[in-house]
């Protein structure tokens, strides 16, 4: 029974979300208020971590999978797709190895210039 | 099949839990990671639904929906990572902030490039802005600055899909080593989808990546109405 309090605890955390998502007029969806939410309940101890951490590492494992459906919705609009297809293609494989290139290597960069900084002193 | 596949609760489900599990069982026989399988079972549904006439919204209503449901749920257990990982990230927050900042920017100007090169339209370039960021938000960042959602969408996804499946392999080239800017580096560059590889390799990356989802996220929203006044000038 344990998997169900701790489901109970994410719906509610979800639904909670989207309360704040129907609040808001804001371009945010509601999983990043429900992130944000759900990191300050542990932060502040109101939640503990093995309240949710079984259900919540199981969702985690699964995320590839829960990703299908919505990736397969690109056919619900192929015609459009098509129309900007070859900058859609190098914005979508170009693009993303550049910004995996600048932003690991400027994240690196500063890590290990601040661990080399700290092995000086 | 058509008409089944519009009565049936359940073959949607099948058809998305089989083909994932089929792309699993190939890597275990084959020792390795021969295929993503997010990638793998993405374009066997596609092929399926495609061959047999099948549109998305009867796929999506015979179980993929259930699957679906499950995302936002999934998406906010990434607090988890986080929390576990609070007191990494916190000592490397400029770290964090500074590689999501680098990557933004590195987008963006791709974007005003691709503007440039294909004259693309105001609308289309716009869609492209949010194409980094996760699904919910880039859809309705796109919708408000007067762009093409549905194509966003599909940005998004070719964009998760390839950062997902790519990412170890990227990385090893990129040289980044560090599990933190490994992490980071992910998230930036492929949201949620990515996320779920980073996961995979380890929770430091998948802190790390979570992060960087929320953190490319807002700086998305506040770059993209500026980088969308890139219009303007140009005509």
């Amino acid at each position: 029974m344990k998997y169900l309090q701790q489901a109970v605890i994410l719906a509610a955390v979800t639904s909670a979300a989207e309360l704040i998502k129907y609040l808001l007029p804001l371009p945010v969806p509601a999983s990043i208020y429900g992130l944000l939410l759900l990191f300050l309940l542990l932060k502040t101890g109101l939640l503990r971590l093995e309240q949710v951490e079984d259900v919540g590492n199981l969702l985690l494992e699964l995320m590839p999978l829960l990703l299908v459906p919505a990736s397969v919705s690109v056919l619900a609009d192929l015609e459009t797709v098509r129309t900007m297809l070859a900058p859609l293609l190098l914005a979508g494989f170009l693009g993303t190895a550049l910004v995996m290139l600048t932003a690991g290597r400027t994240a690196q960069r500063i890590i290990r210039s601040r661990r080399g900084g700290r092995g000086n002193e | 099949m058509s008409d089944f596949f519009s009565s049936s609760a359940y073959l949607g489900l099948l058809l998305t839990l089989g083909t994932f599990q089929l792309a699993r069982t190939v890597n275990r026989r084959a020792g390795r990671e021969l295929c993503s399988p997010l990638l793998f079972a993405t374009i066997l549904c596609c092929l399926f639904l495609l061959g047999f006439g099948v549109d998305y919204q009867a796929y999506y209503d015979s179980g993929a929906g259930l699957l679906d449901a499950l995302l936002t749920p999934a998406t906010i257990c990434l607090a988890i990572p986080l929390y576990r990982q609070f007191r990494l990230l916190k000592e490397n927050a400029f770290a964090a902030l500074a590689g999501c900042a680098a990557g933004v920017l590195t987008h963006m100007l791709l974007c005003v490039l691709l503007l440039a090169v294909f004259r693309l339209e105001g609308a289309e370039y716009i869609t492209l802005l949010p194409k980094s960021i996760t699904t919910a938000i880039g859809k309705s960042l796109s919708a408000e600055l007067g762009g093409y959602p549905a194509v966003t969408m599909a940005a998004i996804m070719v964009t998760g899909l390839f950062g997902a499946t790519a990412a170890p392999g990227l990385l090893r080239l990129f040289r980044v080593t560090e599990p933190l800017a490994q992490g980071l580096a992910i998230g930036t560059a492929s949201h949620a989808a990515g996320t779920s590889q980073a996961v995979q390799l380890g929770d430091v990356q998948g802190a790390a990546s979570s992060l960087a989802i929320v953190v490319t996220g807002l700086l998305t929203i506040l770059a993209a109405p500026l980088f969308a006044q890139v219009l303007g000038i140009v005509s």
